[in-house]
Formats: C-alpha cells, structure tokens, sequence
C-alpha cells in the first residue's frame, strides 16, 4: 500500500528550478533510498516532504504529496501535525544541548502527546526503539552532548520516535559516523521499518543496496529511475542509472 | 644586530607602551579614589541620611536612588529591549521597515546622554505630567538603555544555530516553542550580559537624571515613583562643584561607591559571560 504518492512535483527556489516532474510512491513499512550526486536535489525532495522548505523564503512548489490520500500542500493543512507524522533525521547529528531526557521528551511536552504514557514511558519506549537505553539509562539527566556521535544520532532518531511518527525521513543520517556507527544505525533502521515508512537520502550506494527495499536515483532534480532495491543495482532500465552505480561518474 | 631587528624591537616597544597607555589611567583613577576615598566609607556613612548640607553624615538617599533607578530602567527596558531583539532576530524578514528599525537603534545609541535629558524632560516630565519623578527618570534611562540591550540580545539570538530551530521545527513545534524553549535559554546568558552592561552605564550617568528626576538635596527618602530621588553620579557632581567647603574626602568616599557599584556589575557580568561560554559546547 502506498503511504506517501508524489504526482508531479516541481520545486524552485527562486527561479532555480531544483525538482522537475517528480512522481513515485512510497510503500508503507518498506525502507526507500534515494541516492544521486550531490546537488541533485534528493535532500531538497526529502523536506518537501515534511514542508521544510516552507521555512525558507523564495521557494515555491508546484505538483501534488499525498499523505494517505491527503495533500499535505493543501491550504487546510495543519503543518505541525504534519510534521509530528512526518518525523525527520538530519544529516549531523543535532541533539539540542540539554539533558537525554529532555531531548527525548522535547516534543512529546511541546506537543502535549503524554496523555496516556506517562512522560517517563514515552521516553523509555523511544530509547528502547532506537537501540539506545541500555546504554543511557543511568545517565537520563547527563548532557546528550557527551554522548559519542553515534549514540547522538541514535538519540536523535529517538527524539524522532518519541512524537509516534508514521514517517521518518533520514537525510544522509550516517555521513558524520564512522562505519560501526554507520552499522548500529542501519541495523536500527532494519528494526524500525515494522513500525514506520522510512526514507533515506544517502551518498553511498553500498548504504542504499544494503538497506533499502527501494531505490530511487536522482539525477540534476529529475528522478532517472524508480524500483525495487535489487533491481536498481543489478538490472537498471536505465543507461544513466547503470553507469551512476557501477562508479562510471558521480 | 641588524637593521630590520632594530626596527622590530622598537615597533614592538611602541605597541607595548600603546597598550600600557590604554590601563594606565585605569588604574590611575581607581588607585586615586580608592586611596582617598576609602577613608569616608563606613556604616555611617553607607546608610544614614546626609547631614550638615551634605558635609556630614551619609549618603544613603543617593545610594537608594541609584538602585532604584536602576530597578526602573530595568523593568522598562528589558522586556522592550529583549521582545524588540526577538523579533528582530527570529521573525522580522530584511524588509524597509526592518532596516529602518536597525538604523533608528545604531542612531539611538550615539545619541549624547544629555540630549536624552531633554527628551526625557519633554516628553515623560512635562508633556506626559510625570514630574521630576522616578519614573520619567527611570524612563529615560531605559530609553538610553534599550539599543544597548536590543542589539546585544540580537546578537546573543543569531549566535544559536539555526539547526535548533530546523530541529525544532521538524519535531512539530511552532517557532515560538522552539524560541522559547530551545533559542532563549541558550542566548540568556548573551542576554543577561547585554542586559547588565546596559544597566551599568544607566546607572553612572547623569545627563539623563538631571532634568528628569535628580534631587539637589532631600530631606527624607522617596515614597512613591513618582517623588524625586538624590541619586549617586548627581550628588557627585553635587557635592563636588555645588558646595563650596566640601570635605574632600566625601566627595571621593561618593566617587568610590559609584565606581565600586557599577565595576562589581561588570565584575558579575564577566564571570556570567565567561562560565557560560566554557559551558557552552555548541
């Protein structure tokens, strides 16, 4: 079943047409790729998703995202709840300089989500979710800037989980890991995708081949190819694709 | 040795004393007041009521109305001088306005202070019917005040990453929770330190109180804001230029507290700054 469906999308900053005609679906608890050269316009794909780029001035979007059938462009759209369904992992890891707890509990107390679990649960069940609490449960009040990059990453992927998304958007969420961070991270992904619809932006293809289900390429703001993960990279329809994954250029 | 040694020895020997002649007077003036002025300073003289026309007794209605002028400004101008740098820095686009407000703030603030006297005597003495009182003097020196503060705060706000109101954003919250909770408390001690450093410099001057709310002299302390106060750079000038027979040591027992008073802010505001910013991993 489809969660997400682009239908011709078009994005500009300014006059900089970034996006041009993009459409693809993105199936529910299932894991998509987008991979492509820098500048091709996957991380700028990715925040339209979510309505990012609503906070920069100059941009203007053209085409259609429905999230389970709704637009999510639409004038009746309530952004922040947008934005709890749709969670996002940025390319740093970005824990705000407060304590585990509070990191975790940041938008669960912003949004007012603790009715039913109390604060407590919501913040245990986020760090079991991102394969962080047994390492911090001791230490719930130190400051999550201590913690190494990797437990950074993963905390913030539990800041992420703890508003309950439906979605989570990775924008190249390992390019500042050393490869056994990058392991825990993916790992973590794979025990995630039970429970939500992932989409990940990665420069690496090896990352893209080994956890995603589908892939998409991005080439100068068009989307070259869509499909199955192990279709991309061993049989690509496309030229382009092909000679993008085999290193030919990129 | 060579020439070009030379000429570097020499080079340097002049920025060293360029540097010397920047603490010398510093130091001068504070060595000089402290020695002469430390003889005065006792109980007596920190909390009684000025005596004989000011030649005896204390100098406590000046030391109150320096504090509660300060406590004036502030009220006035922090929460105008901070609301102002907030929307300054975290919502007003790069419009004609904006830049209109930017270029009335640098204005503001090379105003001289006594053109801030008479625009206070205008407005909050006469035309608003204030009085020579407390709070036109406590509202001109927070207009003094302000620019200091705003452009201070602006910048402790801009110095937080933008990627904590992404962040923020991203996690569902509107802009003011991510400025409430994330922006503010990581510019506070920015803020503060602006803050002070405004307050500092109202509480030393005394172009703006001399029309709007200093005493000569008063028999008894000020009961309400809108009563006339002494208050401690006035009665310096006071007792040093008004007075004629006046104790020297008085008058530098006054200069004293003044300077003891603003440099122990400075001191707070320093070690505020500095602890902060070690603490500070960003």
């Amino acid at each position: 079943m489809s969660k997400i469906e682009v239908k011709n999308l078009n994005f500009f900053y300014g006059d900089f047409q970034a996006l041009t005609g993009i459409s693809l679906e993105i199936r529910d608890q299932h894991i998509t790729a987008l991979i492509g050269p820098s500048g091709c316009g996957k991380s700028t794909f990715l925040r339209c998703l979510n309505r990012m780029n609503d906070t920069i001035s100059g941009t203007r979007l053209e085409g259609k995202i429905l999230l389970d059938d709704q637009d999510i462009y639409d004038e009746d759209t309530d952004v922040v709840d947008l934005r709890r369904r749709v969670g996002m992992v940025f390319q740093r890891p970005n824990p705000f300089p407060k304590s585990i707890y509070d990191n975790v509990a940041f938008g669960p107390r912003i949004l007012g989500l603790h009715k039913e679990e109390s604060l407590d649960e919501v913040v245990e069940r986020s760090l079991r979710g991102a394969a962080l609490w047994n390492e911090v449960k001791d230490n719930l009040a130190q400051d999550a800037l201590g913690l190494s990059l990797g437990e950074q990453q993963r905390l913030c992927i539990a800041r992420t989980i703890a508003t309950e998304p439906e979605v989570i958007l990775m924008d190249e969420p390992c390019s500042a890991l050393d490869p056994i961070a990058t392991l825990e991270i993916e790992e973590l992904m794979q025990s995630l995708k039970s429970s939500y619809n992932i989409v990940i932006v990665t420069h690496s293809m090896q990352q893209a081949a080994r956890v995603s289900d589908w892939t998409g390429f991005f080439w100068l703001g068009e989307m070259v190819e869509f499909g199955a993960t192990e279709k991309i990279f061993t049989n690509p329809d496309k030229e382009k694709t092909e000679s993008y994954i085999t290193g030919r250029f990129g | 040795m060579k020439k070009r040694y030379l000429t570097q020895k020499v080079g340097f020997s002049l920025l060293v004393i360029a540097a010397l002649v920047v603490v010398l007077p510093i130091l001068l003036v504070i060595g000089i007041i402290v020695a002469r002025g430390i003889g005065a300073i006792d109980w007596t003289y920190l909390t009684t009521m000025p005596l004989e026309g000011m030649k005896e007794g204390g100098i406590f209605p000046a030391i109150l109305g320096t504090l509660l002028l300060t406590l004036g400004t502030a009220v006035a101008a922090i929460p105008v001088g901070v609301g102002g740098a907030i929307y300054l820095s975290e919502y007003a686009r790069d419009t004609v306005l904006t830049r209109a407000i930017r270029l009335a703030i640098i204005n503001l603030a090379g105003i001289p202070s006594v053109v801030y006297g008479l625009f206070g005597l205008g407005l909050f003495v006469l035309f608003l019917n204030f009085g020579t009182s407390i709070l036109a003097g406590s509202l001109t020196l927070a207009i003094m005040t302000m620019p200091i503060i705003i452009s201070s705060a602006e910048e402790a706000l801009r110095a937080v990453p933008t990627e904590f109101r992404t962040v923020s954003a991203s996690l569902g919250g509107s802009r003011w929770q991510g400025i409430r909770h994330i922006v503010l408390p990581q510019a506070l001690p920015g803020i503060i330190t602006g803050v002070i450093l405004g307050l500092l410099r109202a509480a030393g001057e005394t172009a703006p109180i001399l029309f709007t709310v200093a005493a000569f002299y008063l028999p008894r302390l000020p009961r309400s804001i809108f009563d006339q106060t002494m208050a401690l750079p006035y009665h310096l000038y006071v007792i040093s230029t008004q007075v004629p027979g006046m104790p020297v040591q008085m008058q530098y027992g006054t200069a004293l507290v003044l300077l003891i008073f603003v440099l122990s802010l400075n001191i707070f505001a320093s070690v505020i700054r500095s602890y902060y910013r070690r603490k500070r991993e960003w």
